[in-house]
């Protein structure tokens, strides 16, 4: 028997109509149902590698957990931002207006975050962002809704790489950053306070991001002969970048002083252990870091992904722990929006892969800043990776305003290539 | 005649169906990505004059959409000019002013010649926004953009600003429908055909091209000011080449030189890019397919579509079928 071409036609359309408008309503009970968050992470395009760690990080601490928090289902649906800030905001949209989401994790970018935050403050839906470290984003754009939970602000480890550098009898330094806010930030953390000791900036450089050759940059760099070079790279920039330094002779010429992301363990893992070795940066993260928290988490996450971790798949576990732990004092009562950023604001982690962390007023943590150097693997993380990041020094309890009051800080505006925090 | 009348038919009751679907109950979030398809279906119907008109492809259509957009932003944040009215026309200004400089170097060439310099127009535009810190706000974009009132009327939730967008697109799509029917418009087509034989008959091509160029850029610079409105943030990726590849992408699969055909363009890209990344993280993938199967299966567009489905159903021309 055939179906006429008419009839196929009709069934067709009846089916379409009935797909695109048939979704149930929920009928309302007294189960108040799932919590649902909405990881924003870019699962695509030229950050997908950090989107991959994101949700790592976050499914492992929820795996541990069995899913579930103070009773109710944790159910996490992730949305793809595609490394682009207009679609990481269509996607907060559609987490937020089509799937009913409580709360939103994420993005990555800077960027992404910017775009999202004016949303999620004029939903009213609070927004944490483990790794968008947007300076503004709690400082001058600071609002109750945005916290950055186990994230920090970018020029938070500079400012101390500058203190650090000047101590180290370094007085002429040159920068060189991508040209994107993150750099600028950066860059400027590390100006200033290096500048403010007396400490002398000769050459900032910025670079697009994406650059594959470094040389012409690297030449700029050897002519003008600095002291030390201050550098941030991020990604396969700072891939490119480490291996054309090293390779152009000049690892054993300048002192490098790195961003925390040049040295993070996702670049250094696929560099051979010459090129890194003995390389000094800052971060808020150490995964070599020999305290039972750090080594804990490292020694899990190598068994479920087979390498050493990232920050962005730490901080990710790290804020899961940490809303967990707010959801737990709550009673699971998320519905009170106030309540819930109260009590993730009052969360106090006496230790965790990072170290302590508290959250100022503004919404970002204070924490500890590692003076870390890329040395060989040893014990159970040889397992996982070749080289990672121990720690030299730390600096407690360090906040996003360094040793300034807030009020003061906040006067001078965001970093950016036309101020870096010193004259010139 | 008959087929005129039934495409007035048609169009008047889409338009009804877009004024009720905000009271019916349709949810938020739909209502968004709808608006989000009016805007995108403003500027591809402009980069359709262009291409399916003009016979331009022209690759730098998101420059001139964005350059409307960061005109909001800067004049919003920057010289404090908030009001809707004026806006809107410093957003049209700033896009067919910089047509009017692209035109001048891009017109130089044609075919293949002028969509590489159009690449190029559109990689300078992105660089500024990208590089000029101080007045773009660099990668971070510009944020705080606040949709103000239109008039009497508030549009800061989402329903009010859908019929803002949906009253410009109809506007967009009378005004453009009298553009490409009128003598202008007829030269425009000659242009595309054979522009050797319309600078024999004494046209001034290169003029034609430059004006078209222009006006459409008007257009795009529309689109830009409320998709600016719309996200109420603007930064570089809104005018990547990406973007306007998206845009060209609209047109192709709406249907070239149809202009009501971008609606549907937009309507797909919007709805299947927002939908299916939700589906899977495959979604470009999909995309990708998606945009094969129609450019391989309707390389006319999906408009053509629409009339052979009503036809099937209607059974009045079941013999096309090919099994």
């Amino acid at each position: 028997m055939r179906m006429s071409t008419r009839a196929k036609t009709a069934v067709l359309a009846v089916v379409i109509v009935l797909v695109s408008a048939g979704v149930p309503s929920p009928t309302r009970s007294a189960d108040p149902g799932p919590i649902k968050v909405a990881l924003l992470a870019p699962t695509s395009g030229s950050a997908a590698a950090a989107g991959h760690d994101m949700v790592a990080g976050w499914q492992l601490f929820w795996k541990e957990h069995g899913g579930k928090v103070a009773g109710r289902t944790v159910e996490t649906v992730v949305y793809d931002t595609a490394s682009n800030p207009t679609h990481a905001l269509d996607q907060a949209r559609h987490a937020v207006e089509a799937d009913g989401a409580q709360m939103i994790v994420g993005p990555y970018l800077a960027n992404e975050g910017l775009a999202v935050a004016p949303y999620a403050v004029q939903h009213r839906i609070p927004l944490f962002l483990p790794t968008v470290s947007a300076d503004d984003l709690s400082q001058r754009q600071a609002s109750a809704f945005v916290i950055k939970v186990a994230g920090w602000s970018s020029s938070l480890p500079t400012h101390v790489a500058g203190v650090w550098a000047y101590e180290q009898g370094y007085r002429k330094v040159v920068t060189l950053a991508n040209s994107y806010a993150f750099g600028y930030e950066n860059a400027g953390g590390f100006a200033q306070t290096f500048a403010q000791k007396g400490g002398k900036i000769t050459d900032q450089i910025w670079a697009p991001l994406g650059t594959a050759d470094y040389t012409p940059y690297i030449s700029r760099i050897q002519a003008a002969a600095p002291d030390a070079l201050f550098v941030e790279m991020v990604g396969a920039d700072a891939v490119h970048f480490l291996q054309q330094w090293s390779s152009l002779g000049l690892k054993s010429k300048i002192p490098l002083i790195a961003n925390e992301t040049t040295t993070d363990q996702s670049n250094i893992r696929s560099i051979s252990p010459e090129i890194v070795e003995g390389i000094t940066s800052f971060g808020h993260f150490a995964e070599g870091r020999d305290t039972p928290a750090t080594r804990a988490f490292i020694d899990k996450y190598g068994k479920a992904e087979g390498v050493l971790p990232s920050y962005m798949a730490t901080s990710f576990y790290t804020a899961a722990q940490w809303i967990a732990q707010a959801i737990e004092n709550v009673h699971g009562n998320t519905g009170d929006v106030g309540t819930l950023l109260q009590a993730v604001r009052q969360i106090k982690l006496a230790d965790s892969p990072f170290g302590p962390m508290t959250l100022d007023q503004y919404g970002c943590p204070l924490e500890n800043v590692y003076v870390r150097r890329v040395t060989a693997t040893t014990g159970d993380a040889a397992k996982y990776a070749k080289t990672w990041n121990v720690v030299t020094k730390t600096y407690p309890h360090v906040s996003q305003f360094w040793t300034w009051k807030p009020s003061d800080y906040l006067k001078q505006p965001v970093y950016s290539p036309s101020y870096q925090g010193y004259t010139k | 005649m008959t087929l005129q009348r039934r495409w007035l038919i048609a169009a008047g009751a889409g338009f009804i169906v877009a004024l009720v679907l905000p009271r019916v109950g349709v949810p938020t979030f739909y209502i968004s990505l709808l608006t989000q398809a009016w805007i995108y279906a403003i500027v591809a119907m402009s980069l359709d004059l262009l291409v399916g008109f003009t016979g331009l492809v022209n690759f730098s259509q998101a420059a001139l959409f964005g350059v409307g957009a960061y005109a909001v932003a800067i004049a919003a944040t920057r010289y404090h000019v908030v009001d809707f009215f004026p806006v809107v026309c410093i957003g049209i200004i700033a896009a067919v002013v910089t047509a009017a400089i692209f035109g001048l170097v891009a017109l130089r060439s044609e075919g293949v010649g002028f969509i590489i310099i159009t690449i190029a127009l559109n990689e300078i535009v992105w660089g500024l926004a990208y590089q000029w810190v101080s007045v773009s706000g660099g990668d971070n974009g510009i944020t705080g953009i606040v949709r103000p009132p239109v008039g009497p009327f508030d549009v800061s939730a989402n329903t009010g600003y859908y019929y803002v967008c949906l009253a410009f697109f109809v506007i967009s799509l009378i005004l453009l429908s009298i553009i490409v029917r009128s003598p202008f418009g007829l030269v425009l087509k000659g242009v595309r055909e054979t522009p050797r034989r319309m600078r024999a008959l004494g046209y001034n091509v290169w003029l034609y091209r430059y004006f078209a160029m222009m006006i459409s850029a008007g257009f795009a610079g529309l689109a830009g000011v409320l998709f600016a409105w719309y996200n109420q943030f603007v930064g570089p990726t809104s005018l990547s080449l990406d973007q306007s590849t998206q845009i060209l992408i609209m047109v192709i699969l709406g249907g070239i030189g149809t202009l009501y055909g971008q609606l549907f363009g937009a309507l797909v890209v919007v709805f299947l890019s927002n939908e299916l990344s939700a589906v899977t993280q495959r979604w470009e993938m999909v995309l990708g397919v998606v945009y094969f199967v129609v450019v391989m299966y309707a390389p006319g567009g999906l408009v053509v579509l629409v009339p052979r489905l009503w036809a099937r159903l209607r059974g009045l021309r079941p013999a096309v079928e090919r099994t």
